[in-house]
Formats: C-alpha cells, structure tokens, sequence
C-alpha cells in the first residue's frame, strides 16, 4: 500500500525584494492499493507532477508523509526496486552516452544475479516491450519518440517494481503511438501486476487506463471517483473537465 | 579505457595526443634529452644561428636554445598541468556538490567564490607570493589557490544544467546512491565541458608563470622557461626577430595540442557526436499518422 498523507509542498520565489513562498500542495491525502491503476488527472500548473516527485522521493514534502508498506519513501532503501517512473520526456529519460542495454541494466544492478542473467532479461524485456534484441547497442539519439519511450518503459518494469509513476508518460507521444503505449502498459500490468499511478491532464487516456481517478485542482484533491461511475462525477470542476474533452 | 578500444580518436586527436604524451616525456627526461648544458655561457656563440651542434641556435649569452627549450618543459607545461590538476580537482569536488545538491551548500560554496574571484586574480597571486616567498612552488600554489573558485564555478553551471534531467530523476527515484549516480550519469556528460575549460586555461597559465618571472617573482634568471625565454627574445626584437620563434612556437604548439586533445577527447566520448558506427534506419514513427475517427 502506499499512503499520502496530509502532504503540503510549497516552492520560495524570490521576487526583487522579498521572497514569498507559494504554496503548490495544500493538504493532499489518498491512497494506492497494490496493483491497481490510479489516475491522477488535473491541468497544467496543478500540482500534479510535483506530487509525482514527492511520491517518487525526489523531494520531501513541507508537511504530512508518503509511506509505502508503512515507511516513508524518501528514504533510499525503502524505494530501492520498490517504485519506478516513466517521464514524460522521453528524449531526456535516457542518459545520451548509454545503449538501450546499459540503460535498461540500471535498474537491475545490484539485485546479485549474473551479468548472463541481466543480459537474458534485458532481451526478455526488450520483446515485452514490442522491440527486437537488435536495439541493445543502439543509443537513445537513434530511437524515435515511441521507440525510447518504449525502452523507458523497459527500464522501469526492469526490477518488477511494485508502483510506477508514469508522468505524463504519453503526452508527448502522437496519437497512434500513445494507444500502443497504453496498450503495452496494460499488458505489462497483467505480466507484473504492479500498480500504477497515471498522472495526465489527458482524461480520455486515464478513463482508458485507470481503476479509479482522482480530479486535481490547485494543489488540492476535488474529487475521487471510480472509473466505470465517471458519468456521476459531483463536483462543477470535474464536470467541466468531462464536458471539454472532445468526444468522438 | 573504451574509446582506444573503439578507436574513434580522429587523426587530429591521436597527433595531438601524440604531442603531448612527447612533451611531457621530454620534459620528465630532460637531462637525457638536451644535448648541452642549458645554463652554460658561451660567448663567442652569441646568437649564432642553428648549426648542427646547437639545432636551433644560441641566445644572448650563447646558451644551446634546443636544450633550454627540453629543460623549459618542467616549468612550463608540467608544473602548469599539475597546477591545473589540483585546481581542476578541488572546482570539480566543490562544483559537483553545489550543481547536484543544491540549496545550502551551494550558496556557501558560490559566495565563498564570489569573495576568491571578486580580487583580480594577479593581484591575489601577487599577495600570496608576499606572504610565501618568491618561487615556482610558491607561484603554482598561489595559482591553485586563486584558479580552484573559476573552475568551481564554471562545472557547478555544467552539473546544473543536467541534474534536471529525467534519467538523473530515474536513477534518484529508483534508490540509487548519490556518488554512484555522480559517477556514471554527472561526470561523464559534464567532462566535456571541464576538458574545454581546462585546456583552454593552460595557454593562459604558461603565459602568467612567464609574467611572474619576468616580474622576478616566479623562476630565477638563469633557469630556463619558455616565457622568460620570450621575454629575453623581446629585447631583441627587432635585430633579431627569429629569436621569438623557438620559445614562441612551443607555446603554440602545446597550447593547440592540448586543444585538439580536448576537441577531439569530446567527440570520442559523445556517441551523438561519434561518427563511427552503423547508421540504423530508423523506423518512421513519427511521419506518418493515420488516426482513424
């Protein structure tokens, strides 16, 4: 299980002669059980990617705590092969002087298998992911926008992490891409049965993929709604959010 | 190291490489090297042109020029790379910590920066040569002293830039150690930038080591350096110009080595850069989209 509770975060600027702080998360708490999909949907500027960053333990909040399995998540061991991520840019997601191999090996290191054994895996994950072996030399500066995330997403199923974060993983991706991609991580959901949570201003996208959502605004939660009873959302922000998407 | 192995060193590189691994060898085997005393006067040989016993002529005091240019190395280059090591070493220590930690140890190394460059960097060395004594160790100690807040500066800037990036985020997020992410995602994209700014600092310091001892501060009179070897050219610039070359031309050339070096040390390390290899077709993902409504 992993736990938000109560979580504030609020960034200094520094303006020409006093520095202010502003706040970005006011009193954010929910929870994500094992293997399940949360959306986590909200605009721009909401808040939502620096809660990404807190839940993946790159920054600590101000208030309140994040726990996965009842310790808190900034502490290295507690996250090691236990959370993962996928960014949303994918062309600074892989470090520029590693082949796909030694990127997707990252994450394996230091598990006590042989090199034989990560090498097995890094084919293995590779197919998984709908790319042939042959990528293993290539370098990220040779992979189209699909193909590294593709590869991102390898690398972050690599250690069978129990959550990932997936930062607008697909946002950037073109349509027909971003259905494969979606696609692929419900498939590697049903290979691993790891939990996401699926951060997106894209509700379509969310309603696709997620088991329950959650409507984020300002830094605060609105509203938590199941998936299949998205049509009863209360609140007049979800509403609006639902009635701007385009339907086709 | 992988890129010999690879052997993507250009031509340029490996001459360059080439050049400097002499220079320094020369310098380390001087007294094999130089075929006469360098300090040994001879008068009659005054400025006499080169000859097969002095290849490259005699100076003001008919000293062999070939053997003060060999023994000219230890001063100029080796004591200058070395100087440049430990500067290199403690910018690159503090500039690490700054660029990727951030926050309090950031700014207390920047402002402690900005007070060791905010004195002009000679005067700083001039104070620091007062306080220690005249002389060469002295001189590079001084300059490592002043030199170390540049560098720092100037690698915090390079980490900054790339501490933002998502596969730095993945490694942090994942649980990996700081000094193993440091060492395999910080270093090796930021070395580019620390061997251009490194060498191009070594011209710069070979010329100050020579304005200090011409300011009697740094190497004593009758030793040979190759800026003092300039400067005695000076003198004499006009009667005869063609003294300047050997002196000057030493300079050049392992100022340009240590350039190419680190020109082609870049694209050797950079595979966006490196040429070599298979160029893959790739797949058109992105061209064509066909979205059905």
């Amino acid at each position: 299980m992993l736990h938000i509770q109560n979580v504030e975060k609020s960034y200094r600027k520094s303006g020409l002669l006093a520095k202010r702080s502003e706040k970005v998360l006011h009193g954010v708490s929910f929870s994500c059980h094992d293997g399940e999909c949360l959306g986590i949907i909200g605009e721009s500027g909401s808040g939502k990617s620096t809660l990404g960053r807190l839940i993946l333990g790159i920054e600590k909040p101000d208030h309140g705590a994040i726990l996965l399995n009842g310790q808190p998540i900034a502490q290295r061991q507690v996250r090691r092969g236990q959370i993962s991520a996928v960014f949303q840019d994918y062309t600074s997601s892989i470090n520029p002087f590693f082949t796909v191999e030694q990127a997707i090996r990252e994450p394996l290191d230091g598990d006590g298998r042989s090199r034989a054994d990560h090498g097995r895996r890094v084919d293995e994950l590779l197919e998984q992911v709908g790319l042939s072996p042959a990528y293993r030399t290539r370098y990220p500066h040779e992979l189209s926008g699909g193909e590294a995330q593709r590869v991102c997403i390898a690398r972050a199923v690599a250690n069978r992490p129990r959550y990932i974060v997936l930062d607008e993983a697909i946002s950037s991706l073109d349509v027909r891409v971003q259905v494969q991609v979606l696609h692929l991580l419900q498939e590697l959901q049903s290979v691993y049965g790891m939990g996401y949570i699926f951060i997106t201003h894209d509700i379509q996208a969310a309603a696709y993929m997620c088991d329950r959502m959650i409507i984020f605004r300002k830094g605060q939660i609105v509203e938590t709604i199941d998936t299949d009873r998205l049509r009863e959302v209360q609140s007049d922000y979800a509403r609006t959010l639902l009635g701007a998407t385009i339907i086709i | 190291m992988k890129i010999w192995k690879k052997g993507s060193m250009d031509k340029t590189g490996s001459l360059s490489l080439l050049v400097v691994i002499g220079v320094i060898m020369a310098g380390l085997f001087a007294p094999l090297l130089a075929p006469h005393d360098p300090l040994a006067v001879q008068m009659s040989l005054r400025y006499a042109g080169p000859s097969w016993e002095y290849l490259l002529g005699n100076d003001q005091l008919g000293r062999c020029i070939l053997s003060r240019l060999i023994y000219g190395i230890r001063p100029s280059v080796l004591a200058v790379l070395v100087v440049l090591l430990f500067s290199v070493l403690i910018g690159a220590v503090l500039g690490f910590a700054a660029g990727y930690f951030r926050g309090r140890i950031d700014t207390w190394i920047m402002r402690i920066c900005d007070v060791v460059l905010s004195f002009p960097g000679y005067v700083m060395t001039l104070a620091i040569v007062g306080i220690l004594g005249v002389g060469l160790e002295n001189i590079l100690i001084a300059f490592v002293l002043t030199k170390w807040a540049w560098f720092a500066r100037v690698i915090r800037t390079s980490v900054l830039q790339y501490t933002e990036q998502d596969y730095i985020r993945f490694a942090r997020a994942t649980g990996m150690r700081h000094g193993q992410i440091i060492r395999r995602h910080v270093i090796p994209v930021t070395f580019a930038d620390i061997a251009v700014v490194a060498s191009s600092s070594i011209g710069a310091m070979i010329l100050q080591i020579s304005g200090f001892s011409f300011l009697g501060l740094g190497i004593q009179a009758p030793q040979a350096e190759w800026g003092m070897m300039l400067n005695e050219a000076r003198e004499v610039m006009f009667t005869r110009p063609e003294m300047m070359l050997p002196p000057g031309m030493a300079i050049v050339i392992v100022v340009s080595a240590f350039h190419f070096l680190a020109d082609s040390l870049q694209v050797a390390l950079d595979p966006r850069l490196r040429q070599s290899g298979v160029q893959h077709d790739r797949q058109p993902e992105h061209k064509e989209v066909p979205v059905r409504l």
